[in-house]
This record gives structure tokens, sequence and C-alpha cells, in this order.
């Protein structure tokens, strides 16, 4: 008898994952609308869209480009600093070990589910319906998608940090406002400014493509010079968005060493 | 017998406050009045927003599916859009993946690599997909190489980073038998990073999905075109209903994405999957 690394039934549940996978990808390629016409133009396509692009419209960027990419930079942070603010009661409620009541783990739980699970740009939609187009309904769009990701991360935190501590306070009978401040922060305190600053690096990236649905920043100055088919400047646009982007990473995995 | 009852001399504060955290909470604050003035967000806004979201709350209810053949045409353009993209998302991260390991390849070769999988990850695939409708035009296409991109760059990034870790006992068994570069990979890399790879595919086969419902806001195909085009008719109800469709697609393929976890890193068999003796769901990569 040969010897085999997996069971039958380990092996059939195997393949059917492969013949799933290859008959999903056949009949999507079969069915996908794809105009082959369309194909064959793009060499001529993407040359011509890079000659529209150059040179870039740097003159553009004190009076058109500027304001906006700050718009951006201030709708992310904000936005950050709103959903911390937001995640941190639904993250403490999340966490089993802190409140040990089902029903209130379950419902947190569920608001950081369907937080997630609703894409920035959705959010961003929902709320240019309520407010208007303009920076806050793009802040409050970032907001709520951060919620679901900073509470999740911080109410599994929460549940790892060391019993210890806690009850030792608790033994000295530490009220429930300092066994949170000398119990919990201190053990959670370095995974909450890690998650915060990971965050604020998706924000960025994020904040600028919500212009494109009007809730603010550097994407309505992509949007406006797309509408009017300003290669130029969308080149100018893309070199300020990739700045910043980059910029922000720097930033973010500097704090990380040195401050972290 | 003085000074037995004299209070001794308060004992020092356990934890000494630091005057750092006052000083920056009041710069946040600062921060937080200065970006609000700058972008006009006041508190009355927010109060007539409030009073408007009672009417958009209205009007998005009861949902009206009374559109479906174009809601199914579109959610079923979305799913071939991320699979399609996932599969060449992830053939073409692989070898990229596996240039930029630093333990396995020269630096003249990880460093084109390593520049590509920034450039890859660097926009958001809606801006990518912007680019993709001018070189490609409109529709479906559009939105599967947009998402290709996004999915070389995670993947790849990622990949490198589990093949970096890897330990080189089994690769250099492998290779002190003679065998050639093939079969080192084959049997003194692979193995190893498998596991952690079917992680990757399947957490990027979801952030696809979610990103192919909305590339079509660019017009790079799918349902988000139908929905940005509902929302800007002021056409709620309908709207409402596409969400209400996205969102039980989305948790359709976390579902599907768990199963397909637990089968290859759990070596659970399709009973286990689909019957009541299910083990605890993997907890999803998170990222965006």
């Amino acid at each position: 008898m040969e010897w085999r690394r997996f069971t039958g039934a380990q092996r059939t549940a195997r393949f059917m994952v492969y013949l799933v996978m290859v008959a999903a990808i056949v009949a999507s390629a079969r069915t996908v609308e794809v105009i082959p016409e369309f194909l064959y133009d793009a060499p001529e396509q993407v040359g011509d869209l890079f000659t529209r692009m150059w040179p870039v419209a740097w003159a553009h960027y004190p009076g058109g480009v500027h304001d906006a990419l700050m718009e951006t930079i201030h709708i992310a942070a904000l936005g950050t600093l709103l959903a911390l603010v937001l995640a941190l009661p639904v993250g403490v409620l999340a966490a089993r070990n802190l409140v040990p009541f089902t029903p209130l783990n379950l419902l947190a739980k569920l608001v950081l589910v369907s937080s997630r699970s609703v894409n920035s740009l959705v959010w961003a939609l929902l709320f240019v319906g309520i407010f208007g187009p303009g920076a806050l309904a793009g802040t409050l769009a970032i907001a709520f998608r951060s919620i679901g990701f900073v509470g999740k991360l911080f109410g599994e935190a929460l549940e790892e940090a060391h019993p210890g501590p806690i009850e030792a306070l608790a033994a000295a009978g530490a009220p429930w406002t300092s066994r949170m401040t000398y119990g919990f922060w201190p053990q959670v305190k370095p995974a909450f400014w890690s998650i915060a600053l990971f965050r604020f690096d998706i924000n960025v990236r994020e904040s600028a493509v919500l212009g494109l649905v009007g809730a603010g920043g550097i994407g309505m100055a992509l949007d406006a010079a797309l509408n009017l088919f300003q290669w130029d400047r969308v080149a100018l646009i893309l070199v300020a968005i990739l700045a910043v982007v980059v910029l922000t990473e720097v930033a973010v995995t500097f704090v990380r060493q040195r401050v972290l | 017998m003085a000074s037995v009852h004299a209070s001794p001399a308060p004992p020092a504060h356990p934890f000494p406050s630091s005057v750092w955290p006052r000083v920056a909470v009041v710069a946040l604050a600062a921060y937080v009045v200065y970006a609000c003035t700058r972008m006009e967000i006041s508190w009355e806004r927010v109060l007539v927003g409030l009073e408007n979201a009672q009417r958009f709350f209205a009007r998005l209810f009861p949902p009206n599916f009374a559109r479906h053949d174009l809601l199914v045409k579109g959610l079923l353009e979305s799913l071939e859009i991320a699979i399609l993209a996932s599969a060449l998302g992830i053939v073409l991260a692989l070898p990229v993946g596996l240039a930029a390991a630093r333990n396995l390849m020269p630096p003249w070769i990880t460093w084109p690599a390593r520049a590509l999988i920034v450039m890859a990850r660097s926009f958001h695939p809606v801006i990518v997909a912007i680019l993709f409708v001018k070189a490609v035009g409109f529709g479906a296409l559009a939105g599967i190489l947009a998402l290709t991109v996004a999915s070389v760059g995670f993947i790849g990034k990622l990949f490198t980073e589990a093949i970096e870790e890897i330990s080189d006992k089994q690769v250099e068994a492998v290779r002190a038998t003679g065998a050639p570069f093939a079969s080192v990979l084959a049997f003194g890399v692979l193995p190893q990073v498998f596991s952690r790879f079917i992680g990757f595919g399947t957490y990027q086969l979801d952030s696809n999905l979610r990103n192919s419902t909305m590339v079509g806001i660019v017009g790079a195909g799918g349902i988000g075109g139908t929905l940005f085009a509902a929302f800007q008719r002021f056409d709620y109800d309908y709207v409402c209903a596409i969400l209400i469709s996205i969102i039980l697609l989305i948790m359709a393929g976390e579902l599907c994405a768990t199963g397909v976890r637990a089968i290859f890193i759990d070596n659970a068999t399709l009973r286990d999957v689909f019957g009541r003796r299910r083990s605890a769901p993997l907890a999803p990569l998170e990222d965006d």
C-alpha cells in the first residue's frame, strides 16, 4: 500500500475545488463581453494617451490641484480620527472578556461586519445622498468604512490582553475605569496605534477616489479633468496622488519604527 | 508617642502622568477645528443632513427589484470580472513574487520586480480602471485588466514576503542532491509557501469581488455602472435593491473563500465544509 498524505475524502474535496475553479474560469471567459475590435485598437490608444498626457500640466497645480489634494489628506485624517473615536466603544463591546454578555458581543460584531462589507465608495454615495456633495460626505464615508476594520482588530487585541494585571487591579478594589486605563490600555496601546496608522495609510489611498462620486477631495478634480478630456491635468493629478501615497507610506513607516 | 498617628507622606503615584499626551490632545483638537473650517464642515450642515437622511431613507425603502434582469446581468458581469482578474492576477503574481524574493534571486532581478509591485499597489483599482477604459474602451475588459494589476501588486508583495520567510534547510537539501533550479522551486520552496498562498489567493478573490462591483463607476463593467446611473437619476429604491444584492454577493464570496481555506489549510473534507461538524471559521486576512 503506497503512502498517501491525504485521505480519499480530503483529496476529493481538493479536486472539487480545482474543478469548480476551472469551470468558473472557463464559464467566465466564455460569457464575458469583450469587444475584440477595442483590443486591436489598444496599442494606438495607449500611445494616444501618453501623447495627450505629455507635457504634464504642472502650471495647473497651484490653482486647481493643491487645495483638492490638501482636502484629500484632511478627509483621510479626520475620517480616521472619527473612526477611532467611534470604533473604541464598539471594539470594547465586541471583546468577550470585557463584556461577558453574548447578545451585546453579537450586536457589536454585526455593526463591525456591516461596516466592512460596504465599500467606501458605496458609503460615499449614501452620504452624498444625505449631506450633499462635498468633503463632509467623504469624511463620514472614510470613517464608517474604517469602524469595522479598527473595531475588529481592536476587539481582538483586547481579547488577547493578559488577564493578570486586570485581576490584580480588581483584587485591589479598583473601579471599572481604573481597570480599563491601568489594566487594559497599556497592554493594547501598541496594537491600537499600529492599527490607526495602518488604517490611515489605507484611507489616504481610498480618499483619493471618493471624489469620483462627489464626496470631495482630489477625486473631484480628477473627475472634472476626465470629463473634459484634459489628459495633461489627469497626469498631473495622478502624479500628485502617487506622491502623497508614497509620502504617507514613508511617514507611517517612520512613525511605526521610531515611536512605537 | 507623638508621631505615631501622624499621616505619612503621600506615596508617589504609581502611574505618573506625562505632559505630552495632553499637548497631543490639544494639538489634535486644534487640527480638527482647522480642518473642519477649511472643508466647511459645520454642525448646522450635519443637522440639515440629518433632516435629509429621513427623506433619503424613506426613498430607499422598500427596495425595488422590478428591473431584476439588468441587476442580475450586472452582478454576473462583476462576478466574471472578479474571477478572471483573480485567475490572471495570480498567474502573473507567481513569477513576479518569486523574482522579487531576495533570498532566491540576485539584486538585478529583485529590484525591477519590486518596483513593479510598488507601482501596481500605489493606485486604487478604480483609478487604474480609468486608464484601462481609455486604453481598451468601456466594458468588462478594462475592469478585468485593472483588477489584474491590483492583484499582481497585492499577491506579489505577500508572496515575496512568504518566500523570504521560508527555511533554507529544505532548499539546501534539495540543492545538495544536484537538483536543477525548477526542482528546487517545486520541492524546496513551493511546499513551504503553498498554504499561505491559498490564503492570499482566496483573500484576493474576495477583494476583487468587492472592487469589481465598483469599477463600473468609471465605465469598466459590472454592476457599478448600473448603481451609479440609478443614483444619479435619484432612483433610490433601485439603488437600495442593487446595494442589497451586492452585499449578498460579497457575503456569499466570503463563505466560499472560508470553505476553500478550510479544505486547503485545515485539510477539511467536503462533509466538514457542508456538514454540521464545521470547525471554527478562519478569520479572513485583513486589509483593503
